[in-house]
């Protein structure tokens, strides 16, 4: 345990550091241990409140006001499904419906063998394209809830997101 | 020494002969989010995979978007003889035909193609330009999307690219610079619609030795994707702009406020900032004068508040995005207490060309107060959903049935949804209000960013208010209580008229609440959140009692549809 704690502790630093704005926040820091580690966890906001001389709750309170940051190791994959009022409109909501089901979760979080965590979000910026979901960073369009099923399956199945087939 | 603007036009302008009159074949590939959405990564493996297959030698590039998102993945073929195809809705399978056909044979794929560009093909594919959606068009913040690779800087300096900064440090005096921009009548195309001369003046004015730019492509909005367009289409244009906005200002330094995770425009505004730089651009003594400028990309977490002005300040200052109370003013005292302006992409974008070719051919453009052009974001229920720029002054009816080509399936269009979430709605009763700042203020609604979200016949107006209000309570940053607490108000009775467990005093009750953030809200998001319902209940009074009264949904939309995903902010 100590010595996860102490990895996480290491990656969280070697990000903080090679972060590319010139300009360090506490911001800056938590989005950079988020692409390294897919959430924030204790050690890794010390790090953050260290580097920039801010206080733990200030790291905290930044942490927990923008809705990207996660405090759970995440899912291996990660499953984004837009509800912005575009998706709405072109029906997105059998597809988080069939995503839910397909997954055996209620609401964000992730599934039990810990292979996918799914995330709303407010939008993913292919609104033309709607209603749009993304896994690990692939976004596909114009999707049905037959389709966003046949991708966590393939995703189940060990198919690489790159490679998954929704279009 | 870096090179001078001569020798940099000089390689700009070869490298541009090399990919258009050049030996072989020129392929442009859109991979911005409407590409990728589509599929186009994936097209891009199976181009280069087929040309290795077949020994066939052409220049692929991944270009931006060309504005018909619907049509995505695009495929933009130019043969060495000058004729140009661009293919639509390219499925890996297609994309082999192409390289075996077009490429091969010279056979274009007339049906698979979406238009030709240029006269070479005697008019056996029909112009692209001549597209219902691309038609009406006048492209001046876009002229380059789609056409450029945005990651090479060359091909932005062949096409007019810095010209307009060269000749601002070389001829023009900072005064001058700003009096053009006035002259433009160029007005904030964030939503505000502030003019940009005035503001550029105020932070000329403020006396300090570091002043920032700042740019805000936070762009939380749904339905608008135009500033994530630009950078990722053409982001050189920003950089040019950010530049001239800080020599006229006399700022010293530029930030590019983008949200984390958009990484197509993430990665190719860096990668134009580090070309600018490589090419003394950015940095000392731009162009041998003695302004002195840098810029970088500063990223924020999920947060639609911190598109506010303030609330962007902060978030820079790596704090929580909550707006700040105002005075002092940015101009004033901005980011890190320094003098600071706040201006979109899209306004940015034009100034190149206004410095170019001058403010008074820019307010030719337009109507009345509201110069140049709109540049629109079309998504929902239209034949043609994608990003296209219009002359200010065109209808929106125009830009409905011309551009968006009308709803598919012949069905009926019921509302259009403008400028955001915040934006309210528009019935399609009373579309003849002119893309114009003013006149569509009039009519209760906003331009906003540009975003145009239309909903069919099908749609329920209830339930899409609450999908509205269920984003904006979502987004809420929680700093003033009539937002804070106001919009969870209106969604629970939303959610209550959704599952036709409401009565008439429920509407009372919004309209109460609804007031109540107008008068004590500290930003637009508390002062305009109620817009979503008022608008909805001036235009669907009827939709709204046949819920409350008949508990009927006319849509058969309601009883069954699943709630808003995201109640509770954790």
């Amino acid at each position: 345990m100590t010595s996860n704690a102490e990895s996480l502790r290491k990656r969280a630093a070697r990000a903080i550091r090679d972060q590319k704005p010139e300009t360090v926040t506490v911001l800056s820091c938590l989005l950079a241990v988020e692409d390294e580690l897919g959430y924030i966890p204790p050690e890794a906001a010390e790090e953050v409140a260290r580097v920039t001389g801010s206080t733990i709750n200030d790291v905290w309170g930044v942490a927990s006001f923008y809705t990207n940051f996660q405090f759970q190791p995440p899912g291996r994959h990660r499953v984004e499904v837009c509800w912005g009022p575009t998706c709405h409109v072109k029906g997105v909501m059998p597809v988080i419906r069939q995503v839910m089901d397909t997954l055996g979760i209620e609401g964000e979080g992730a599934t039990e063998d810990g292979n996918v965590s799914l995330r709303f979000n407010t939008c993913l910026g292919a609104c033309a394209n709607g209603p749009v979901i993304s896994v690990d960073h692939h976004l596909m369009g114009r999707i049905t809830p037959d389709e966003a099923r046949h991708v966590l399956e393939e995703i189940r199945n060990g198919v690489p997101p790159e490679d998954v087939g929704a279009t | 020494m870096p090179p001078s603007f001569e020798e940099i036009r000089e390689q700009g302008l070869s490298r541009w002969r090399g990919l258009n009159q050049g030996t072989r074949p020129w392929i442009r590939i859109g991979t911005a989010l409407c590409g990728k959405a589509a599929g186009a990564d994936a097209v891009v493996a199976a181009i280069v995979e087929r040309m290795d297959q077949k020994n066939v030698s052409a220049m692929v590039s991944e270009v931006g978007c060309l504005g018909p998102c619907f049509a995505e993945p695009l495929v933009d073929v130019s043969m060495p003889d000058g004729s140009r195809v661009v293919y639509r809705n390219v499925s890996p399978e297609l994309a082999a035909r192409i390289v075996d056909s077009h490429l091969l044979e010279g056979q274009p794929l007339a049906d698979e193609a979406f238009g030709a560009i240029g006269n070479h093909l005697n008019g056996s594919i029909p112009s692209f330009w001549d597209h219902p959606m691309m038609k009406p068009q006048r492209r001046i913040a876009l002229r380059n999307a789609g056409q450029v690779d945005p990651m090479d800087i060359h091909q932005y300096v062949a096409n007019d690219g810095y010209a307009a900064l060269h000749k601002a440090l070389t001829e023009m005096t900072p005064d001058e610079v700003r009096q053009e921009v006035s002259d433009s009548g160029l007005r904030g195309r964030g939503g505000a619609a502030f003019p940009t001369g005035t503001k550029w003046n105020f932070l000329a004015g403020a006396k300090d030795p570091v002043k920032y730019i700042l740019v805000n492509c936070e762009e939380g909005d749904p339905g608008a994707f135009n500033d994530k367009g630009i950078l990722e289409s053409d982001p050189h244009s920003l950089v040019e702009g950010v530049i001239l906005a800080g020599y006229a200002t006399g700022a010293t330094k530029g930030y590019v406020f983008i949200r984390h995770g958009h990484d197509g425009p993430i990665d190719r505004t860096w990668r134009a900032i580090e070309q600018a730089r490589q090419l003394g651009i950015l940095g000392r003594n731009i162009f041998g004068s003695n302004f002195c400028f840098d810029m970088e990309v500063s990223l924020t977490g999920d947060s639609y508040v911190a598109g506010e002005e303030t609330a962007l300040m902060e978030s820079i200052e790596g704090k929580r995005a909550m707006p700040r109370f105002r005075p002092p003013f940015p101009a004033q005292i901005g980011l890190f207490g320094k003098p600071s302006n706040i201006n979109n992409v899209k306004t940015l974008a034009y100034v190149p060309q206004i410095v170019l070719n001058g403010g008074r051919w820019f307010a030719g453009i337009g109507q009345d107060r509201s110069t140049g052009t709109a540049i629109l974001c079309l998504s929902g229920d239209l034949s043609y959903t994608g990003m296209a720029e219009v002359p200010m002054g065109m209808t929106l009816r125009q830009v409905v049935d011309e551009i968006g080509g009308g709803v598919p399936n012949g069905k009926a269009l019921k509302l259009l949804q403008t400028g955001g979430p915040l934006g309210g709605v528009l019935s399609a009763v009373d579309l003849d209000i002119a893309l114009d700042f003013d006149a569509m203020s009039k009519a209760g609604a906003i331009l906003g960013s540009g975003g145009l979200i239309a909903a069919s016949e099908d749609a329920c107006v209830v339930d899409l208010t609450r999908a509205l209000i269920a984003f904006c309570q979502y987004e809420s940053c929680g700093k003033c209580f009539p937002c804070r607490t106001g919009m969870t108000h209106l969604l629970e009775v939303l959610e209550r008229i959704c599952r036709m467990d409401s009565t008439q005093e429920d509407m009372t009750l919004m309209g109460r609440v609804g007031r109540s953030m107008q008068a004590g809200s500290l930003c637009g998001h508390g002062q305009l959140g109620f817009n979503p319902v008022s608008s909805a209940v001036r235009y669907f009074r009827e939709e709204f009692d046949q819920h409350l009264n008949d508990k009927i949904c006319p849509t058969g939309t309601c009883p069954g549809s699943w709630h808003s995903p995201t109640r509770v902010r954790r």
